[in-house]
């Protein structure tokens, strides 16, 4: 079932590419403001603003990929799936194939973003799974604010203030690993940092899995 | 007249705490001196606030089981009340910081995280307002309830205790346990925690009221 909705949101993908090609396209725009803007190559870029810059676009690219996710859902549409599917497969096959999405996105954008401003990262294999961890943890947290916001009226400005607040701390987390990993440290040292990140990600999903069918009767 | 001696008792204690807080000897420690005081009003509105916010997320998954309205209405107040204790919280501490660390904010990660619970519980009314249907409302906002929840607790007590902080009780600091200890600070502190709750309580219990018969005018 949950293989089903998952090739579903593939297609659905598929055929209106104008949205995925709209946010690479964003993507790869925030890329080029935060390059220009600094007009700064590698070596006068602090490490530490490279690092955080990049996960701020991530964090952005991630909200405008995902809002949509049950903003497009039309009435009629919920009412059909409502009827087919149980609310727990909806939304793991939601967050599964966001968390694909997200990881090609992120991959796409650390090219990108290293093409342009230059790569300090030492342990890349580390820093792909933090990004990895990052894309998994951004999509269970977006896609249920995502779900919350699309009730309401107003929702897109909704959903940036529902989701900001919740993430920073993941986004913490996520910053100084990826920042351990980027300077190349011993990988013992900052494991506690990754079981963190697990943690929080198993938190939220969690709460989704419980709380989605809530939301979805409504 | 419906129970009154709770809040006689709450107007007690607080006189008490007050008046404790403020004359009773109190232990000497190096940097904190005579500003250990603040526990009596700082501390003791983080801890009234995470009583009030826990009762809020109870009824919100109440509400979410049984579908009661009177549920989401505790709910919302509990909250209403326990964001007012946090921004209390937040100021008794920085007028604290201001004698003890120089500034009233330094940014500090127990300062930093507060102030991410309280955008969390901000968004959390700013929510409720972007909703007209009242069973849609509850049932929604009792969701993000339970998230801000699952969001504060990590927040405020596994994080700060993940990277140093000058707070006391964090990164080695002299902290709650070193003067806990101090039977002079114990007599007022616990009952002042009792104090202010109870005031917590009595004002959602008046605002509950007040609901209650602005609907009834509605009707």
């Amino acid at each position: 079932m949950i293989i089903t909705l998952i090739q579903k949101e593939f297609i659905l993908e598929w055929r209106q590419r104008y949205a995925i090609n709209g946010i690479i396209l964003y993507l790869a725009s925030t890329v080029f403001i935060c390059y220009m803007s600094f007009n700064l190559k590698l070596g006068l870029v602090d490490p530490v603003i490279w690092n955080a810059l990049f996960w701020i676009i991530i964090l952005f690219t991630a909200v405008n990929a995902v809002a949509k996710s049950f903003l497009q859902e039309s009435f009629g549409r919920s009412l059909y799936y409502f009827g087919l599917v149980k609310p727990e497969s909806f939304i793991i096959s939601k967050i599964i194939y966001y968390t694909g999405l997200l990881l090609a996105m992120s991959t796409l954008g650390f090219v990108f973003y290293a093409f342009v401003m230059g790569n300090p990262v030492q342990d890349k294999l580390m820093y792909f799974l933090v990004l990895l961890l990052g894309s998994v943890g951004l999509s269970s947290t977006l896609t249920l604010t995502s779900a919350i916001a699309s009730k309401a009226s107003n929702s897109s400005s909704l959903m940036a203030i529902l989701s900001f607040p919740i993430i920073i701390p993941l986004l913490l987390v996520l910053i100084k690993a990826s920042k351990n990993a980027m300077d190349g440290l011993d990988r013992s040292v900052y494991t506690d940092q990754l079981l963190t990140l697990g943690a929080i990600i198993a938190l939220v999903m969690g709460l989704s899995y419980l709380l989605f069918p809530y939301l979805w009767r409504s | 007249m419906e129970k009154k001696w709770w809040k006689i008792l709450c107007v007690a204690i607080l006189t008490y705490a007050i008046l404790g807080a403020l004359l009773f000897d109190a232990p000497r420690l190096n940097i904190l001196n005579e500003t250990i005081r603040n526990l009596h009003f700082h501390v003791t509105m983080w801890f009234g606030m995470i009583i009030l916010l826990t009762a809020s997320m109870v009824y919100a998954i109440r509400y979410l089981r049984t579908g009661n309205q009177r549920f989401d209405t505790y709910s919302v107040e509990f909250a209403n009340v326990g964001i007012l204790f946090a921004v209390l919280g937040l100021i008794t501490g920085a007028v604290w910081a201001n004698y003890a660390w120089g500034e009233p904010w330094s940014g500090d990660p127990k300062q930093n995280n507060s102030a991410i619970c309280l955008l969390i519980y901000c968004a959390y009314l700013v929510l409720r307002n972007s909703i007209n249907d009242d069973q849609q409302r509850g049932r929604i906002s009792a969701i993000y309830n339970i998230l801000a929840f699952a969001a504060l607790i990590p927040l405020l007590f596994i994080l700060p205790r993940m990277t140093d902080s000058l707070h006391p009780g964090n990164g080695g600091n002299p902290g709650f346990n070193a003067y806990d200890l101090d039977s002079r600070l114990r007599i007022v502190f616990y009952p002042a925690i009792i104090g202010w709750t109870l005031l917590g309580v009595w004002m959602i219990s008046l605002r509950v009221r007040m609901r209650k018969i602005q609907q009834a005018l509605e009707d």
